[in-house]
């Protein structure tokens, strides 16, 4: 389906981009290497891209390889996602003091390692960019917003990047996640390694038009356009991992005690490392820091795991206490209960939870499982429960 | 006059928190009264004077300063938005801090929070209020509140299970409203010694016998999850229709409005969603171990 | 005048059974009145009789050394007091002391098993009864045992 209005620039108009993202006052971010992984950092130039890096992901093992040519996004998914950047693991939320009429709380503010917003995000993946979309729901379109996670997300501009090397873990097609966003957006790209190094361009919004229009770039060739189109069919085709999505709500709620669930839980250690890297988990708990003399207080959020074992703790002991209960949690959360509480699907089919599960767990085949041999449906009791 | 309550689809909408949901507003201790031996209630007024409407079963988040906050729910009458009554039991280190408040200390309070009892949905019927233990706290406001305005209802019975003899909170309250008011207050205990004139039995045993017209009952129940439970089947049992029978479900709490994902019951944040229920909403879900 | 057929018959633990087979236990049985703080009977006595109560409520209790009574069980009006009677030793296992002024109707318990042996319809009548009852009781006592008021489980 090739799209209308596209341009093309080459490796130096992405030079251009970041310098007038730069101008234009946003702080650039962009995947960098660091520690041999690609993560999220700071990007002032090119060089700071994860050029000629690709990466090797599998249920339990992340590697960087060397990749033949210099791409600059020839990697899946960053190691950890963008999640951190807008929504850190630490957060003031109020700092307080004791006064002759008791206290005075104040909203608090803690600065970001990565720089001060607005940010410009250079490079997210469509499935990334569903997970922010998922996080504008659940942290700022209800109740109470999270005005830190607002704050940073006010006037975001993002630059996806279309996928061109998924890995062994993803999924985003079964999730219709990607590997192409069509909405969301600032500009799009895809970048073409056949013949010139350059990069096929949409703008998704007025802002992405503007920012186009000071580039120097030439329309799109009919040669792009299908080879931009044939970017997403490739990738399309060598999806690592697939998920059959159909009715998968009431699968799970009424699969509570399928035997799947002892399965999984004889493997997974509850360490939390696939909530850490999972782009839409949003859980936190509450730290207070107070001084020895108990004058001054500081009330932190910080990130928590349905995995921890007081995290359902009520007095006299915790609610999930045994592993099963709390990967049980954590599985139908993410891909059923989310519909009931925000609308979508929890997961984007990033693949991280497979990748950073240190036994290789794997929740498409963990699914598929329960799909293969459902509990039989238990009799209702009545009309009208839930 | 029932307070400030708009009925939501089953249960109570609640009272709206003035400010920001996420600081907390200073509240200093009016009074302290010692019910048991674990258990005060409190009153607050707000050190800026204003006042604090809720509807009945709300809660809130009550900070010790420096300690730390946990979700209590507000036990006095919505009729005096004025002074906020909290009933606490010392079961962790928060509370114990907050047991031991006096008179002119400041404690921290965000909210109200949550869906509430939805009294006003009971009207032109019968009322059946079963309490476990602290359940109590926060079905008394919703009790206070068909009170004031007693005609509206029929029948009005309050069956409560305590511990103990020196356990039964509120004994006066219980007295004034069985005396003067009208209600049908049953009240049994777990154990006592010989000095107890009253019923020893769960009381899940009370409702077989309670006064009530099941096609036309609205019950309220509030206790330990597995006391909720029995008690549940039992007016189920005697054809009180499932969306008629609200509980107040308990679960963690940090934030108290949604953002945290502790409280989740499967769907449900029981913060923002409850901690009212409808039975015929987390039947299913409570009948799961470990959900 | 009612007779203690009358007062069996209309007794709710009996509701809904035969009244020829209710009235056939008449003979077995005499009204008794106890007094506040009156004992019914001990642990460890002969348990003799069912107690039908028709009005008050009974006490059921156990001395503690260290704790001195300890009321298990309340019985109100409606209830009926007793299954020793019908379990070998036939000895009673609690006190049964009256929290109020008590009525009741006292059936004796050998008179009551040879009507059962007797009458097989009554005996198995009878058992449904006391089955039912009992069930009742143990569910309450269990969920009694899990001392849901109590804070701190250990956990």
């Amino acid at each position: 389906m090739a799209q209308t209005g596209s341009v093309t620039f080459d490796v130096e108009g992405l030079q251009d981009l970041l310098d007038v993202l730069g101008r234009r006052g946003f702080t650039v971010l962009g995947p960098t290497v660091r520690d041999r992984a690609v993560v999220p950092g700071r990007v002032r130039s090119i060089a700071d891209l994860p050029a000629g890096w690709g990466d090797v992901q599998e249920p339990g093992s992340y590697r960087l390889r060397r990749r033949g040519d210099d791409a600059l996004f020839g990697y899946a998914a960053d190691a950890i996602s963008w999640k951190a950047a807008l929504f850190p693991a630490q957060e003031l939320v109020w700092s307080g003091a004791r006064t002759e009429d008791g206290f005075v709380a104040a909203a608090g503010h803690s600065p970001s390692t990565l720089g001060d917003p607005p940010y410009a995000v250079v490079g997210i993946r469509s499935c990334d960019l569903h997970a922010l979309a998922v996080h504008d729901r659940v942290l700022m379109e209800r109740g109470v917003p999270d005005a830190q996670y607002a704050e940073r997300r006010r006037d975001a501009f993002l630059v996806t990047v279309v996928c061109s090397d998924p890995s062994g873990t993803c999924f985003c097609v079964s999730m219709q996640t990607g590997p192409r966003a069509d909405s969301g957006y600032d500009l799009a790209l895809t970048e073409l390694l056949d013949g010139d190094h350059r990069f096929l361009a949409r703008a998704g919004s007025e802002r992405g038009e503007e920012v186009l229009a000071e580039l120097a770039t030439r329309r799109s060739t009919a040669g792009d356009e299908s080879a931009a189109e044939g970017v997403v069919d490739r990738t399309i085709a060598h999806m690592g991992r697939e998920m059959d999505t159909t009715g998968i709500r009431d699968l799970l709620y009424a699969n509570a005690e399928h035997p799947r669930w002892d399965d999984v839980a004889s493997r997974c250690l509850s360490c939390g490392n696939c909530t850490m890297v999972c782009p839409t988990c949003f859980c936190t708990s509450v730290d207070e820091h107070t001084s020895l003399s108990g004058g001054e207080t500081e009330h932190w959020r910080i990130w928590d795991s349905c995995f921890s074992t007081d995290f359902s703790y009520l007095h006299g002991g915790s609610i999930r206490t045994s592993p099963r209960s709390r990967y049980r949690q954590w599985m139908t959360h993410k891909l059923a209960s989310w519909f009931d509480q925000f609308g979508t699907s929890g997961c984007v089919g990033c693949g991280r939870c497979l990748t950073a599960c240190p036994v290789g767990i794997d929740i498409t085949e963990e699914v598929a499982a329960i799909r293969a041999t459902p509990l039989p449906w238990p009799v209702v009791a009545s009309a009208g429960e839930g | 006059m029932v307070a400030d309550v708009t009925a939501g689809p089953e249960t109570g909408t609640g009272a709206t928190p003035a400010g920001d949901p996420l600081l907390p507003r200073p509240f200093r201790v009016v009074a302290v009264r010692r019910d048991t031996h674990d258990t005060v209630t409190m009153e607050l007024a707000a050190v800026d004077g204003g006042d604090l409407p809720f509807a009945p079963g709300q809660f809130t988040m009550l900070q010790a300063f420096g300690v730390g906050e946990v979700p209590i729910s507000i036990s006095g009458d919505p009729a005096r938005p004025g002074a906020l009554t909290h009933t606490v039991r010392d079961v962790g280190g928060v509370t114990r801090a907050l047991c031991a408040v006096t008179p002119g200390d400041v404690l921290g309070v965000r909210g109200p929070f949550g869906r509430g009892w939805g009294v006003a949905d009971g009207t032109g019927g019968d009322v059946v209020v079963v309490a476990g233990g602290i359940g109590l706290a926060p079905l008394r406001p919703a009790v206070v509140a068909v009170l004031a305005d007693r005609d509206t209802f029929g029948r009005v019975s309050l069956l409560y299970g305590a511990r103990s003899p020196s356990e039964v909170l509120f004994g006066g309250e219980l007295e004034r409203w069985a005396a003067g008011h009208g209600v049908d207050v049953e009240v049994t205990v777990d154990q006592a010694d010989p000095t107890w004139g009253g019923r020893v039995g769960v009381v899940t045993e009370l409702v077989p016998g309670a006064r009530f017209d099941p096609q036309r009952t609205l019950a309220l129940v509030c206790g330990p999850e597995v006391m909720m439970r029995y008690v549940a089947d039992a007016l189920t049992t005697r054809g009180i229709p499932p969306h008629r029978v609200r509980l107040s479900v308990e679960r963690n709490m940090r934030c108290g409005v949604g953002l945290c994902g502790h409280c989740q019951l499967r769907e449900h944040l029981v913060c923002v969603d409850g901690p009212v229920f409808a039975l015929d909403r987390v039947r299913r879900q409570l009948a799961v171990r470990e959900l | 005048m009612q007779t203690i057929g009358d007062l069996l018959t209309a007794h709710p633990f009996f509701e809904g059974v035969d009244e020829r087979l209710v009235r056939e236990l008449e003979r077995c049985s005499r009204n008794v009145h106890y007094r506040l703080g009156e004992y019914l009977f001990h642990e460890g006595e002969s348990a003799d009789r069912l107690l039908v109560i028709r009005r008050g409520r009974v006490a059921l209790d156990v001395h503690v050394p260290g704790r001195g009574e300890v009321v298990v069980s309340t019985v109100d009006a409606g209830e009926v007091v007793g299954w020793s009677w019908f379990v070998p030793p036939y000895t009673w296992f609690f006190d049964a002391r009256a929290v109020t002024e008590v009525s009741a109707v006292s059936v004796d318990a050998t008179c009551l098993r040879d009507r059962c042996d007797a009458d097989p319809v009554l005996g198995y009548t009878l058992m449904q009864r006391i089955a039912q009852v009992m069930y009742r009781r143990l569910q309450a006592a269990r969920l009694r045992m899990l001392d849901v008021y109590e804070a701190d489980h250990g956990g």
